[in-house]
């Protein structure tokens, strides 16, 4: 049989272990010019499933999609390295303040302009929002079907797909139809490590943004080798409403931001009276560790 | 019209406890707005259901029974709900954060072009002035909810689109019947003006229950015992502070090789590296091997009987003293302090 066409969404996010004061700028919204960036995890989940489905239908095509400032193109480059064939990075100023749905609307219009697709699959949630909200909306946008909390891709074969799923109390195994929105969980299989072969070949991969400075050589380097070009949209590349797009395209609002970043102190040490334990509780409840 | 909905999530015939939390909770919130309180419940075999439902203060309960409606799969719900609340434009609409609340949620917000907030700890009404554009808005869903990883709390709100739409995790919220002869009607949804062939595209072939695998490298909250926990027994109650706090159990390399966890649980140099925002050290003395493993959480607290434990080094607090004495007293207090 003929391989399938396949479209990682992934997200870098900053790493939310490693946030400053400065992270949050007045509008409300991340500030991720000072922060580390990362793959997002359950999207490198989401790749080992599409990586698999390739493994096993030969002649299927992975691209990774991603919407982000220039420098997520790195995640591309992260995909391109452990096998992915190619990317996209839709980046532009347009999309500036997304929440969930304006972001799923920007997505779901640049898979439309892709071309025929069998599966989308995505991280189940992102790490810096923790919504799990952007693969059901853009599967709706989409007017496509959905399988979330996916652990196993079992098969897409004959335009049908198997998937075995994590819910609350035990596990589902579903079967839809092809084309399908697919969202992994963080309890599939980790992804594999990079291939040295794939770092090899695609080290030198660059999106545009990444090119401006680039010298001659480098640029000569690129026309010769044209895998090495990171496809790379602007909202000019998409039919878009100018309405739906960014703050504007947002129907949620920051209204408020308390933050509650730990700071390095003295330990505290405690009794292991009533007393004492009443008051660490109360104190882990109110700052948001528990509960 | 304009009412408070609760999407009344069900299993083997019983509505999940997180939708009874959310009935109390729309409750409280509808008698806030001086509107009345709704809920929907989609299955199979439903028959007497209300009563499971209304006592907590429901005014109308919707009702769609038809066997190709449970178990739960995502079109056949969204199509309902949607259509229902093109009908009915409710205000406010909560879902669980569960795996059906977090699949049917976006997909609704998504068709409605209504915005949707995740996993809420904590919902109130509140008025809102947009400075820029000069509006004033009364009474708006306060959503807040940590975010970045739980470095920040943040207040969301949707002031234009509706239904302003929040899910919430079980446990949160408080639950608590009205009264046990509350009034509320139930109205029967007719299901195939709703429901398209089309939207039993996704079948669900097999079901069953089963222990998720052990997670703790992805863990938030990470409860590790050491040898000095003493045995197995004391060992089961950092299982059961783990389950109560919804955090994963750990082990140092001492404790998996005295037989007291798995090693698919050791966290250290031969073990898994966890990062979690709190990390609860239960008689682990703190040798390097193990606190390579763990050094980077957010918090730790370390729980020894020896106050000179290099564990402490790395706490943010230490509590000295026996874990079957400590670790009850805080399943004990949280449980207290979050009902």
């Amino acid at each position: 049989m003929k391989g399938l066409k396949i479209v990682v969404l992934a997200k870098q996010v900053p790493d939310t272990r490693n946030v400053g004061k400065d992270a949050m700028k007045a509008d409300g919204t991340v500030n991720r010019a000072v922060l580390p960036a990362i793959f997002n995890p359950e999207d490198l989940n989401a790749l080992e499933q599409a990586l698999r489905l390739k493994d096993k239908y030969p002649g299927t095509e992975i691209t990774l999609l991603t919407m982000g400032p220039g420098r997520a193109a790195e995640i591309i480059r992260e995909g391109l390295y452990r096998g992915a064939d190619n990317g996209i990075l839709l980046s532009d100023r347009a999309f500036a303040g997304s929440d969930t749905l304006a972001t799923s609307y920007a997505l779901s219009c640049t898979l439309k302009k892709m071309g025929k697709i069998d599966i989308i699959i995505a991280g189940r949630q992102a790490i810096d929002g923790d919504t799990a909200q952007v693969g059901p909306q853009v599967a709706e946008k989409l007017a496509l079907p959905q399988i979330t909390y996916a652990e196993d891709v079992i098969s897409a074969e004959n335009g049908k797909i198997v998937v075995k799923r994590r819910i609350e109390r035990g596990v589902e195994t579903v079967e839809g139809t092809l084309p399908m929105v697919v969202t992994v969980n963080a309890s599939a299989p980790e992804c594999r490590p990079r291939n040295a072969k794939f770092v090899m070949k695609y080290k030198h991969a660059r999106a545009v943004s990444e090119m401006q400075n680039a010298d001659e050589d480098y640029i000569l380097l690129h026309n010769n080798r044209p895998y090495l070009n990171i496809g790379e949209w602007s909202v000019n590349d998409i039919e878009t409403q100018a309405e739906e797009l960014g703050l504007t395209g947002s129907p949620t609002k920051v209204k408020a931001i308390e933050n509650v970043v730990f700071q390095a102190k003295e330990a505290k040490v405690l009794e292991p009276s009533d007393a004492d334990m009443d008051e660490l509780m109360k104190e882990l409840i109110a700052n948001h560790t528990i509960g | 019209m304009n009412n408070v909905f609760v999407y009344c999530e069900i299993e083997e015939g019983q509505i999940a406890d997180v939708s009874l939390e959310l009935l109390t909770k729309g409750r409280s919130l509808a008698d806030d707005l001086k509107c009345n309180l709704e809920a929907v419940v989609i299955g199979a075999d439903l028959k007497g259901i209300e009563k499971q439902i209304i006592p907590f203060g429901v005014d109308t309960l919707w009702i769609a029974d038809d066997k190709s409606l449970y178990p739960y799969t995502t079109l056949p719900h969204t199509s309902i709900i949607v259509k229902l609340f093109e009908e009915e434009k409710p205000q406010i609409a909560l879902m669980g954060a569960t795996s059906i609340g977090r699949d049917l949620g976006p997909r609704v917000s998504s068709a409605l072009h209504s915005g949707l907030t995740a996993d809420c700890t904590s919902l109130i009404i509140g008025d809102h002035e947009d400075k820029k554009n000069k509006k004033e808005y009364k009474d708006l869903l306060y959503q807040i909810r940590p975010a970045f990883g739980g470095n920040i709390v943040a207040t969301i709100i949707n002031p234009d689109c509706r239904p302003q739409m929040a899910t919430v995790r079980e446990g949160v919220m408080k639950k608590e019947i009205r009264s046990e002869a509350y009034k509320g009607k139930v109205k029967n949804i007719e299901v195939e003006k709703y429901v398209k062939p089309e939207d039993f595209i996704v079948k669900v072939i097999e079901r069953h229950m089963e222990a998720s695998k052990v997670n703790i490298k992805n863990a938030g909250i990470v409860v590790a015992g050491g040898y000095g926990v003493g045995s197995k027994e004391n060992f089961d109650k950092l299982y059961e502070l783990a389950d109560v706090i919804g955090a994963e159990v750990g082990a140092s390399r001492a404790a998996v090789d005295a037989g007291y966890a798995s090693h698919e649980r050791q966290i250290g140099q031969t073990g898994v590296t966890v990062r979690p925002k709190l990390y609860i050290a239960c008689g682990i003395s703190g040798q390097i091997q193990h606190t390579a493993g763990m050094e980077e959480s957010s918090m730790v607290i370390a729980i020894n009987t020896d106050k000179n434990a290099p564990i402490n080094n790395f706490a943010d607090y230490i509590i000295t003293g026996d874990i079957a004495d400590v670790i009850p007293k805080m399943i004990k207090h949280y449980k207290l302090n979050t009902k």
